[in-house]
């Protein structure tokens, strides 16, 4: 089992330094000539090259990908060039913000979700098991900037129940802050539930068609106590594993959504640092986007492994 | 009765009682019949008939602008109203399915192409080979496929045809990691192992003997990563980084007059959401549906 | 009808009331609108303490009779007539609550597969206790009971295995648990579906063993459920013979399998090789044609379409069941001519003409004549897991003979499947191994090895629904073999292929289909031909009949044995199934965790004497005819490869350890007779005196 969790977190490392790499051929070699890529077509060629002094980008490309390694293994990710503070200072209370929206947001779905696959499985071929499939799958494709800007349209301006915004005024308590990230994370919702109501959903199928859920029944179980005591603890399994790697959509929503509620988390500052072509603040916030993947897709890798006997326990013989 | 009548009665039968009834007039039978893909079908038919011809459906240029009448609720002259320049939205709406429609299977397209090839590569050879192209995969799946969107079109500065190869590009990883699922599952069966048996090279077995037992996963692959990559380009034109105007791309048309919805204009946004909205539904219930076949 | 004594159940019923009652029973299955009959009007009788045994060929519709008794059906079944009753009560017209009652108090069911049987996030000890909880017991005593059952069935250690997961515990502890289980309430039936396919030899005889004393103990009906004729006869007062739905013979066990009265019967019984039969005193018959579909129409007899005997009247009337003698009953015309039914294996299209190179004179020689073909030694093979290596190959060092068969018998983790994979190349074996074809050393991998070499070695493998690609044409299929092995092309493939198509007894039309459209006998057959195609010179058979129904075997054996013979090639034959390798087989070889315990003719080998595993695994075979035997049981389980015993392998289980020489010392494989070679310390006169005894063969001689 250590050994299980050694290995792991080695492959977890190595993915980062890859995945640090990539952005790094995404920031600086992609661009062509930095300097010129965000002074524009127009600039005058001395701008350019003063520019390309500052940044570091006339070094050969080894040396600034060494540099940037090693800057950022230490936690220091440059300087952002449009709020000219380190990105570090600016990514912390940005993620704070992120995830105190994708933790509402996870809190809705993940029951929900669960709950819907259950109820899809046990019914199969049913009513509620064509709803909840076709209807979670419709609400998945659906871009978050469409469900957005209509649970926006709804419930905001029509019906005036939730505020437009998503980032409470300032000292607000958690009651209101939550009543004010209810509407951002409801197109979060959606295009979780579909995927963990579906996988839910195939796990308990695969479970109650399993020889074991046979035996229970064969048993003289009622059906109830089959499914809580026998089904439900495998067909949850695979959700676990798969929940996590649900974050990467979640935060791949965030862009967007907190662009359109004007909240200043991760995924803002990604759009800032986009549309202004700061590199260096960009990179940060990918990398940060990377990192927490990785880490939650770690933890529910050794998760998953300490609720599986088979993976636990081994094979004895 | 003897062998060979033994062998006629057997075909004239038809299939064998065990194992999957893989004949292929089967699948398309029970498809036409599945509601799921016929309202997919209808909904994305629609859509692509708008694309294709929608210089005859069309009641307005969409690029005609007519300041007088900006703003316009929806009325018999304008079905979808009038936009914040006067272009009837309508005619707008129809002609963004051309865009979308176009570079999304493309970029798709190019995405499944290039993930089939590694996923079959590394399913394959495994080895070495696997485990380093997998830790790439796994680097560029650490990022949600819009952001790195957003990063290599930032990189790269937009245009359509970089919206096609980064989105093609972004889509691969995820390709690759199904068809190197599929894969690994074929290579263990003994037909592979008869092919080592008769010198075949490697491209032999990959391409002749593997990749025809993986067209169903990968066309289903296919048509979800479809919807996806609609769904990822109109995000991404909202943002400003996907089909470029004057092409009145649906989320460009989105995310210039969703600021007017506080005002009270609704249509000029509400319309194209929904069109991107039935967009990637209706793909979605064809690609469930073929799921669903294929799966049997 | 044999009365047993009354015993006490569950409830207290009159002695006349039998455990299980199926009167009239038939049965659909709903597809797509239609109807599709499973069981057509099946009626039996279990009586109290008896146990029968229900055999049949795949889609006869068994499994469908044993769930249909535990009323656990799909949603598409349909009952369409008759009844179902366990002890007099009538199992369709319960409500749930009664159903559950019945299941937890009165029946239950042991079927195939104990590893997906068991729940695997739960402990086995809280599983067994739940068959006790159902009772209605508390829980303290649940677990109690629970240790008790567990100790019953055998398991030595049962606190420890009750803490356990069920993927920790060996195949046959798990099927022990499941049998535990499900004698828990002390129930008036127990069904068993397969309960033992899929177990390793020595292991399955251990599980009957077991089953055959708990029915004594508790007096327990048993409904028993096979394809195998050698198990039912093994544990069944009666048998019922199931054929297309429909019971088309009945009656006591040692009269029916010694007086067949129905033609399917007849020829289920000549297709199995009789205990020690070889092929050189004759040729398997064999069942013409295949069972019919689940829900095919059939107006007449169900058997008329393949039975030798069957004339006009039988495809238009079914016949009753006629009474041919004290409790035997059979569903035939022509019961009383039964047994005249013509062989069938003569009217199979003569083999066609042999290949090129191919006059049986490519490889002549039976076993005896000149000439090593093939030559193993050192043959070493260690797979690297985490943590520990596991030796499947030690040291093997075997001769193959030019145009002989060598039979190759192992349980699980014996490593007869890597060795094949060795000699194809399909594996790679560990340096110092060496692999010869004809005196020239071969590649350890297939890349490794010339054109020739890889030609001249072919395979046919265990599972035609994987071993041939679903998405070829037969056609493409051989053809791409000749064009690589034998780089034929145009009309002169062309040709070939029809040769080799006839050779294999496949038709014309059969080409163009793909394996999707084919039987599993037909894959065969394909499969068969393509390793043919290059005109190869050993052909390793890795288990070539265990995926397939019993009257096609026989006609893929025969095929096999055929094509050797004439095409002069030599055979590999692996096989668990010990009266097949007797038959096919010229020598045997006898593999056990890796290493060789015994080579010699098939002859001694059988007979004796021989090493003690063998004479363990031939008497955990059940036999379907022939003398009783003693059985040797073996001890403990099937040690794991990766910490094999120290000194000889065997010495944990074998029943003739001599002492501390096994346990120290690993026995040479040395010649003990001329052409016997054995691994085993205790010399062969004092086998011969052990084993055989003073009157003559202890195993069985064959014999009709």
């Amino acid at each position: 089992m250590g050994r299980f969790v050694v290995r792991r977190v080695g492959l977890a490392v190595l993915t980062l330094w890859l995945l640090a790499t990539i952005v790094f051929v995404g920031v600086h070699v992609l661009p062509g000539d930095v300097g010129r890529r965000i002074l524009g077509p127009f600039a005058a060629p001395e701008a350019v090259a003063t520019l390309n002094h500052q940044l570091g980008a006339d070094r050969p490309l080894a040396v600034q990908y060494w540099d940037w390694l090693s800057t950022a293994v230490r936690g220091d990710l440059g300087e952002s060039l449009s709020f000219r503070v380190p990105v570090s200072s600016l990514l912390g209370p940005a993620v704070l913000n992120s995830l105190k929206l994708a933790l509402v947001a996870f809190l809705l779905v993940v029951p929900l979700g669960i709950l819907g696959g259950i109820a899809a499985g046990l019914s199969r071929g049913r009513a509620v098991d064509r709803l909840v499939t076709v209807g979670g799958l419709s609400a998945t494709v659906v871009p978050e900037f469409v469900s957005s800007i209509v649970v926006i349209l709804v419930f905001a301006v029509q019906l005036r129940w939730l505020p437009v915004t998503a980032q409470a005024p300032a000292g607000s308590g958690p009651g209101t802050q939550l009543r004010y990230l209810i509407l951002p994370a409801i197109p979060l919702v959606f295009v979780l539930f579909g995927y963990i109501a579906r996988i839910t959903r195939a796990g308990m199928v695969e479970a109650l068609d399993a020889d074991y859920t046979r035996t229970a029944v064969l048993k003289g179980i009622s059906q109830r106590t089959v499914i809580v005591r026998h089904v439900l603890r495998n067909a949850l399994l695979p959700t676990i594993a798969v929940v996590a790697t649900q974050t990467g959509y979640l935060i791949g929503g965030l862009v967007v959504i907190e662009f359109i509620f004007n909240y200043q988390g991760l995924g803002q500052l990604t759009f800032q640092a986009a549309q202004k072509l700061d590199f260096p603040l960009l990179q940060g916030t990918v990398m940060v986007m990377g990192i927490v993947f990785l880490v939650t897709t770690l933890v529910a890798d050794i998760g998953y492994s300490l609720l599986n006997p088979r993976i636990r326990y081994g094979s004895t013989e | 009765m003897s062998a060979v009548e033994e062998v006629s009665a057997e075909l004239d039968a038809g299939r064998s009682r065990q194992g999957r009834r893989a004949v292929r007039g089967e699948r398309w039978r029970v498809l036409r019949r599945s509601p799921t893909f016929l309202a997919g079908a209808v909904i994305v038919g629609s859509w692509v008939v708008c694309a294709a011809f929608g210089g005859l459906i069309e009641t307005h240029s969409p690029f005609a602008v007519d300041v007088l009448h900006r703003f316009a609720r929806p009325s018999s002259s304008n079905w979808f109203g009038t936009d914040e320049l006067g272009r009837d939205v309508f005619s707008r709406v129809v002609e963004g399915a051309r865009g979308i429609l176009v570079v999304a299977p493309l970029a798709t397209a190019i995405g499944t192409v290039a993930g089939t090839a590694i996923g079959l590569v590394t399913g394959y050879y495994r080895g070495v080979v696997d485990d380093v192209l997998m830790r790439v995969v796994d680097a560029f799946l650490a990022v949600p496929a819009v952001v790195l969107g957003l990063l290599a079109l930032v990189a790269l500065g937009p245009s359509n045809l970089t919206v096609v190869v980064v989105i093609g590009i972004v889509f691969t990883p995820i390709i690759a990691r199904t068809v190197r699922a599929a894969v690994l599952a074929e290579r263990e069966l003994e037909y592979v192992q008869a092919a080592r048996l008769r010198n075949e090279r490697a491209p032999y077995v990959m391409f002749v003997e593997i990749l025809p037992n993986v067209t169903a996963p990968i066309l289903v692959e296919f048509t979800v990563r479809l919807g996806y990559a609609i769904f990822t380009l109109a995000t991404l034109s909202f943002l400003g980084l996907g089909i470029q105007p004057p092409a009145p791309d649906w989320g460009v048309t989105i995310f210039n007059n969703y600021v007017y919805l506080t005002g009270g204009v609704w249509w000029p946004t509400l319309f194209p959401a929904i069109a991107i909205a039935s967009l990637v539904v209706g793909v979605n219930l064809v690609s469930d549906a073929l799921t669903q076949v294929f799966e049997r | 009808m044999s009365a047993a004594a009354p015993q006490e159940t569950g409830a207290e019923l009159p002695a006349a009331v039998p455990a299980l009652e199926v009167a009239d029973f038939r049965l659909a299955y709903r597809v797509r609108g239609t109807d599709r009959e499973a069981v057509r009007g099946v009626s039996f009788e279990v009586a109290r303490g008896e146990s029968y045994g229900l055999v049949g060929e795949s889609g006869c519709g068994k499994s469908t009779v044993a769930f249909a008794a535990m009323r656990y059906l799909p949603r598409n079944a349909r009952v369409t007539s008759g009844e179902i009753r366990i002890d007099g009560a009538d199992l369709f017209r319960m409500d749930d609550a009664g159903l559950r009652r019945l299941r937890s108090h009165t029946v239950s069911m042991v079927y195939q597969n104990p590893g997906t049987a068991l729940n695997p996030s739960i402990r086995v000890g809280d599983q067994v206790a739940e068959s006790f909880r159902v009772l209605d017991v508390a829980r303290d005593e649940a677990h109690q009971r629970a240790r008790a059952m567990l100790v019953k069935v055998q398991i030595s250690d049962p606190v420890g295995v009750m803490r356990r997961y069920p993927h920790q515990l060996s195949g046959g502890m798990q099927q022990r648990v499941v049998i535990a289980m499900a004698l828990a309430s002390n129930p008036s039936l127990l069904i068993l579906d397969e309960p033992t396919t899929g177990l390793d030899a020595t292991v399955e005889a251990e599980v009957l063993d077991l089953v055959a004393a708990l029915r004594r103990e508790f007096r327990t009906s048993v409904l028993f459920i096979s394809h195998n004729l050698g198990v039912i006869a093994r544990m069944c007062d009666r048998i019922g013979v199931l054929y297309g739905g429909r019971l088309v013979e009945e009656g006591a066990t040692e009269t029916l399998l010694r007086d067949p009265r129905h033609p399917y019967t007849v020829g289920l019984l000549r297709a199995v090789p009789m205990w020690g039969e070889s092929k050189d005193r004759g040729v398997l018959d064999t069942i013409p044609g295949f069972p019919p579909p689940i829900g095919a129409v059939i107006p007449g007899c169900v058997f008329a379409d393949r039975c030798g005997l069957a004339e006009d009247r039988c495809h238009e009337e079914e016949p009753a069941l006629y009474e041919t003698g004290a409790g035997h009953q059979s569903r035939c015309f022509f019961h009383e001519r039964a047994q005249e039914l013509p062989v069938s294996a003569g009217l199979e299209a003569p083999a066609g003409a042999p290949g090129p190179g191919g006059d049986g004179a490519r490889d002549t020689g039976t076993s005896g004549a000149a000439g090593l073909l093939m030559r193993l030694d050192h043959l070493s093979k260690t797979f690297h897991q985490e943590g520990h290596d596991v030796r499947a190959l030690a040291d093997i060092s075997l001769t193959i003979r030019r145009g002989e068969v060598l039979g190759l018998v192992g349980e699980s983790g014996s490593g007869k499947t890597t060795l094949a994979r060795s000699l194809l190349g399909l594996t790679a074996p560990d340096v110092g191994s060496i692999v010869e074809l004809d005196d020239s050393p071969l590649g350890p991998r297939v890349t490794h090895r010339t054109r020739e070499q890889v030609r001249e070695i072919q395979i046919v493998f265990q599972n035609p629904d994987s071993s041939l690609n679903r998405r070829h044409s037969v056609h493409r299929i051989i053809g791409r073999a000749l064009a690589k092995l034998l780089g034929l092309r145009g009309d002169a493939r062309e040709r070939r292929i029809v040769e080799l198509t006839r050779s294999v007894r496949l038709d014309r039309p059969a080409l163009d289909a793909k394996p999707a459209q084919l039987s599993g006998g037909l894959k065969q057959r394909v499969a068969i031909a393509r390793a043919f195609a290059g005109d190869p010179r050993v052909v390793v058979c890795d288990e070539p009949t265990s995926a397939l129904d019993v009257s096609v075997q026989a006609a893929i054996l025969n095929l096999l044995v055929d094509l050797q013979r004439d095409e002069g090639v030599t055979y590999l034959f692996i096989s668990h199934d010990l009266g097949v390798v007797r038959f096919v087989s010229d020598r045997i070889a006898v593999l056990y965790l890796g290493r060789l315990m015994e080579v010699g003719p098939a002859d001694t080998v059988f007979r004796g004497p021989h090493h003690p595993y063998t004479e363990a695994l031939l008497s955990a075979a059940p036999i379907l005819r022939g003398g009783a035997r003693e059985r040797i049981r073996l001890s403990g389980e099937i040690p794991s490869a990766a910490s094999p015993p120290s000194g000889c392998v065997f010495h944990t289980r074998c029943p003739r350890k001599l002492g501390a020489v096994c346990e120290d010392t690993e026995p040479p494989l040395a010649e003990a007779e001329p052409g016997h070679l054995m691994s085993c310390h205790i010399p062969i006169e004092e086998l011969r005196r052990l084993q055989l005894g003073a009157t003559g063969s202890a195993t069985g001689e064959p014999g009709r």
